[in-house]
């Protein structure tokens, strides 16, 4: 039969939590025996999501982040959703170096690591509403 | 300091931690500029022989301290990658400014 499995977790937009919910992710997905090479993709893939919600959504550090996965067969769907100040456009913000923060020396790669460690990377937002990002990856095959 | 870090010589090495996301890059820059200027700095190792986790973060790290060091005319290079390391380095095209050893 094929394994179905769903989780869901809300937590402040605090730095801390990006270690909490890579952490989370992995275990969620443990049972699905993957390869320690996809395990460290998916964590590296998350902990960018998460870290962009953290430092480009919110400015309140007690905003909450929601991170939900979605295990269908062989296929693992994160989603990261923040509800904060959203993307004018999206296109520059998913090209390489492109970053509004470069004082905090944000390298601006991070959707192309989410693009080099995931199979498939959804944006969507809208200015004032917030942004979720819907990654998916498929794992063990 | 809670990092490890290593000086000789106008030499530092930074040992890098477990995990280097956002929330502990902001610590290890600050640490590490702190050292490069109270030392006089010329030559700066990263050493990831502990080093288990690394986003894109950790890559603003880097490159960050390249354009310091660079423009005082010091050196930055990299060792103990294993092979997570490597494939960050791979994926964001840092091992074509970075020296690694």
């Amino acid at each position: 039969m094929q394994s179905k499995n769903e989780m869901k977790l809300e937590f402040d937009a605090r730095s801390v939590n990006e270690g909490f919910a890579r952490l989370s992710v992995a275990a969620f997905i443990a049972g699905e025996n993957p390869t320690l090479d996809e395990l460290s993709d998916i964590k590296t893939a998350v902990s960018e999501a998460v870290t962009n919600a953290i430092i480009h959504g919110y400015d309140d550090p007690e905003q909450k982040v929601v991170l939900c996965c979605r295990l269908e067969g062989k296929t693992i769907e994160i989603t990261v959703e923040d509800r904060g100040k959203g993307i004018a456009d999206v296109k520059t913000a998913m090209e390489p170096f492109y970053t509004t923060k470069p004082e905090l020396e944000r390298s601006g790669m991070g959707f192309a690591f989410m693009e080099a460690f995931m199979d498939e990377v959804q944006v969507i937002s809208a200015l004032g509403e917030g942004t979720k990002v819907i990654m998916r990856k498929r794992i063990g095959v | 300091m809670e990092n490890y870090y290593e000086k000789e010589n106008g030499c530092l090495t930074v040992f890098m931690p477990k995990e280097i996301d956002h929330h502990q890059a902001n610590l290890l820059r600050m640490e590490t500029d702190l050292l490069i200027d109270a030392y006089h700095v010329r030559r700066l190792v990263f050493d990831f022989s502990k080093t288990e986790f690394m986003d894109s973060s950790g890559i603003g790290v880097i490159i960050g301290r390249c354009r310091n060091l660079g423009y005082q005319g010091g050196e930055v290079s990299a060792q103990n990658l294993n092979e997570r390391i490597q494939k960050i380095f791979l994926v964001s095209g840092l091992q074509k400014i970075i020296k690694i050893v």
